[in-house]
């Protein structure tokens, strides 16, 4: 007995002197809620990987808190013709005192297809250039193969590197610090893979000085783990904050909540390829259905109609998300003004059902993750019994995403959970990935798992992208939304909310593309 | 001796074999890691190019050969998440979990032990039933809910200690660790208390149900008629005869506890190989998986090597090699 008093004693004693303390007004330790996986820039087109880097390196287009492009470090950018950008470039310089310059911009071009077993390469957004002029030191011309009004937001996703890293810069010396170096408003000091990253304030940054001397970048993916840091004031802000502790942070008077709607759209695909029977969808009694019923637009309007979107996002999302019934949040580039969700209407569905030669209603499966999207299982939980609520008997059955993602990309599913992430922050990314036909040569489709196709939606997608205009371009992506909405191509549910919690005294902009920079965390006055 | 140790070398590499092929085969059940790992921005082009260079469009049995002739040369793979050799990742990691377990496990001998001894020599003390009906709760309530209940009073009530990480760490032999600074040593406590609650259960009650059953046995009727004094009785002649299960259980939980203890790595964000084991099973990143499996063979293997070699030294009866 008294020995267990000894040893806790001491071990308590040791402690108690070292109590949490987060005063050092100079040294912010700020939490995120996914890990990071490397630090070059070019490696993986993930968030939490590019939300690290955004406070290391920067890109030549940035973008504001609703993603809408602004300068970088270029300071403009115009077409010379209509397949030649010009950008001019800003005096800025990279940590190591040397000055950016185009030579900079045209080695990280070619470096980024470069970069080995790369699963999510940022090729993707270099691919569209195929010619890289140097103008002068501040001026470059990127031609395209075609009319490309998209460069300027695919240069939004790139981060400058500096030229004289030579050839081949390996990920592992980013890893290490030693080829991490980048413009931005923090230098990278250490990395310790799955707990943290230091950074160091750049004095010689060319915008607004930065507000903290030192960084600390934790990664707590637990999220209760994440939530408590923060209640102790082990950190100053995490990001991600559970939908089922905002209640109780916002009650707290030490913590402040700062929220925007995401980019990221959470949706039903529906099985559209098939045309005989669909594998999870049969008649009311369990019987084979000779032609799949989802390819009738009646069926899917009823579908879409049965659900109470209002009461997902409030009773399941806790509030966390705003309904919606297209790709973007309101207030985003190509937004449609007044398409808006449909009112539930239990009676209007059953007598879609009854038109589509259903009066009986439909047994359905409904599939989900159960650990990708915020609170996705109870969602398909929820939507299973407003469906039974017109007559389709529907099933629910969630997995985890390791498993779930392989059954959805073989097609194996009709009607399933998907999430999105528009990153470029307009509706053509949409667009062509989830509604356009499947077409490896075109690169089009590559998420349309309900492999819905309509080729009148194909050209005006076509048309869209290679109209230089912005008006122009954004009034074809409008109609070319409404067109695959009207038709229930998908069956979008709501767009969710981000959440970043700081302790009090402390104000920071929440972006709308989930990124967690600490350049945006400042001292409130 | 040296047969009965090659005999051992031998089944633990066969052991390793098999469960390679059995992961292999059983992630490839799961899923595949290119649905997982590519980026969902990835068009159709950049996929094959993808598939291709991970050496995913070949067929299991193919993959599998590369990998075992990597590992003949010592090289388990490159993670696709992280692309760095995935041995490195978690020998990079290991020092964390090493300290947490070794910790832990000590702590539940240092605990576990006088308690269990006390416990057994009063059986019906009020005192000595407190700690049974405690050990109770030890094995019954569930680590991660203990570990936010921990967090909760300490880190967050009475802000007497961080709520998670590993703090500050120092440098011993090449390697950072937390227990050589104040700071590091108060990020130790919570996570190294809730881990070793259990095993603390644990000890105690082998410790208890060992003395127990030793103290009615002639010998130590014999010591104490020969005039022993009491504390040379309990400590050397019950001490020593209860230790062989205590030593065979600490051993294996030492094993488990460094290969399992995910819960409370991720709980207290403990930057240990449990969390980065999670983390890899959740994005399917196979050669992190494999080569963390094989670690934990061999690290089995010789926990209970040298168990073994401990019994022999515990207990004269014990020969190696089968022939007592």
């Amino acid at each position: 007995m008294r020995f267990k008093g000894v040893a806790i004693g001491s071990l308590l004693m040791a402690a108690v002197p070292v109590a949490a303390s987060n005063a050092l007004a100079q040294n912010v330790t700020v939490a995120v809620g996914a890990a990071v996986g490397s630090i070059d820039p070019h490696y993986y087109t993930l968030t939490p990987n590019t939300s690290l880097d955004a406070n290391v390196f920067e890109r030549l287009v940035e973008t504001d808190a609703q993603a809408r492009p602004m300068p970088g470090l270029a300071t403009s950018w115009k077409l010379v013709d209509d397949r030649t950008w010009e950008l001019k470039l800003r005096d800025a310089s990279f940590h190591d005192g040397t000055p950016f310059t185009a030579e900079d911009v045209a080695y990280t071009i070619a470096r980024v297809p470069t970069v080995v077993n790369s699963p999510g390469s940022f090729a993707i957004y270099t691919r569209p250039i195929t010619g890289v002029e140097i103008v002068d030191a501040h001026t470059i011309r990127l031609s395209t193969a075609n009319v490309y009004p998209l460069l300027p937001t695919d240069l939004a996703q790139l981060f400058i590197i500096p030229h004289k890293l030579g050839a081949n810069p390996t990920t592992e010396d980013f890893n290490s610090g030693k080829n991490a170096i980048g413009t931005g408003p923090y230098r990278f000091v250490s990395y310790k893979p799955g707990d943290r990253i230091e950074l160091e304030r750049n004095d010689g940054y060319w915008g607004t000085k930065p507000a903290w001397q030192h960084i600390t970048y934790r990664m707590i993916t637990n999220d209760a783990a994440r939530t408590a840091a923060m209640l102790s004031g082990d950190v100053a802000m995490i990001d991600q904050v559970p939908t089922a502790d905002i209640a109780r942070l916002r009650a707290d008077k030490g913590v402040s909540l700062w929220e925007t709607v995401s980019l990221r759209i959470i949706y039903l695909a529906l099985d559209q390829g098939r045309d005989g029977p669909t594998p999870f969808v049969t008649g009311p009694n369990g019987e084979i259905l000779a032609k799949n019923p989802l390819k009738d637009l009646r069926v899917r309007q009823a579908l879409s109609i049965a659900i109470n979107r209002p009461a997902i996002v409030q009773r399941v999302m806790e509030g966390a998300a705003i309904p919606s019934a297209q790709f973007l949040p309101p207030g985003s580039f190509s937004y449609v003004p007044g398409l808006v969700p449909p009112p539930t209407d239990i009676a209007k569905a059953k007598a879609l059902l009854a038109a589509a030669g259903f009066p009986n209603g439909l047994k359905i499966t409904l599939h989900g993750s159960n650990d990708r999207y915020l609170n996705d299982a109870k969602i398909v939980q929820a939507i299973g019994q407003m469906w039974t609520r017109i007559g389709v008997q529907t099933a629910v059955e969630t997995q985890p995403w390791s498993s779930y993602a392989g059954h959805a990309t073989k097609l194996e599913y009709s009607v399933f959970l998907q999430g999105w992430s528009i990153s470029s922050g307009e509706a053509s990314n949409p667009l062509r990935a989830l509604v356009a036909t499947f077409d490896a040569a075109k690169g089009r489709g590559t998420v349309n798992r309900g492999r819905y196709s309509n080729p009148a939606l194909d050209s005006l997608i076509d048309k869209a992208v290679s109209t230089a205009d912005d008006g122009a371009r954004e009034a074809l992506l409008i109609q070319a939304t409404r067109m695959a909405m009207d038709d229930v191509a998908i069956i979008p549910l709501h767009n969710q909310k981000n959440t970043w919690a700081t302790r009090a005294g402390f104000t920071y902009v929440p972006r709308a593309d989930e990124e967690t920079r600490a350049y945006d965390l400042r001292p409130a006055n | 001796m040296l047969l009965w140790f090659l005999r051992r070398l031998l089944q633990a590499m066969f052991v390793m074999l098999a469960m390679s092929l059995i992961v292999f085969i059983g992630l490839h059940a799961i899923g595949n890691p290119v649905d997982i790992l590519i980026s969902p921005e990835a068009d159709q082009a950049e996929r094959a190019r993808i598939i291709t260079q991970l050496g995913f469009d070949k067929p299991l049995w193919q993959q599998y050969a590369y990998f075992l002739q990597g590992a003949l040369h010592g090289d388990l793979g490159r993670s696709f998440v992280f692309n760095e050799p995935a041995l490195q990742l978690i020998l990079q990691r290991m020092p964390a979990t090493l300290e947490l377990a070794v910790t832990a496990v000590l702590l539940s001998v240092l605990v576990g032990l006088p308690l269990g001894l006390f416990a057994g020599l009063y059986p019906n003390s009020f005192a000595g039933r407190a700690v049974m009906a405690g050990s109770i709760l030890g094995f019954s309530l569930p680590g991660f809910w203990v570990g936010l209940m921990l967090i909760m009073v300490f880190a967050v009530s009475l802000g007497w200690l961080p709520s998670s990480g590993r703090g500050t760490t120092a440098a011993l032999f090449g390697v950072q660790w937390s227990f050589l600074t104040r700071d590091g040593l108060a990020h130790l406590v919570l996570p190294a208390l809730n881990l070793s609650l259990f095993n603390i259960s644990l000890v105690l009650r082998l410790a208890r149900a060992g003395v127990r059953e030793t103290m009615p046995l002639d010998y130590i009727r014999f010591a104490r008629a020969k005039g022993l004094s009491p504390t040379r009785v309990v400590f050397v002649h019950v001490l020593r005869n209860i230790l062989i299960p205590v030593v065979t259980v600490v051993g294996l939980e030492l094993g488990s506890t460094i290969a399992f203890s995910v819960v409370t790595e991720s709980v207290f964000a403990w930057p240990g190989m449990g969390k980065l084991i999670i983390d890899s099973i959740n994005v399917l990143d196979r050669p992190v998986i494999v080569a963390y499996l094989m670690i934990v063979v061999v690290m089995f293997v010789t926990i209970n090597l040298v168990v073994d070699l401990l019994y022999t030294a515990l207990d004269p009866r014990v020969r190696l090699g089968g022939r007592a």
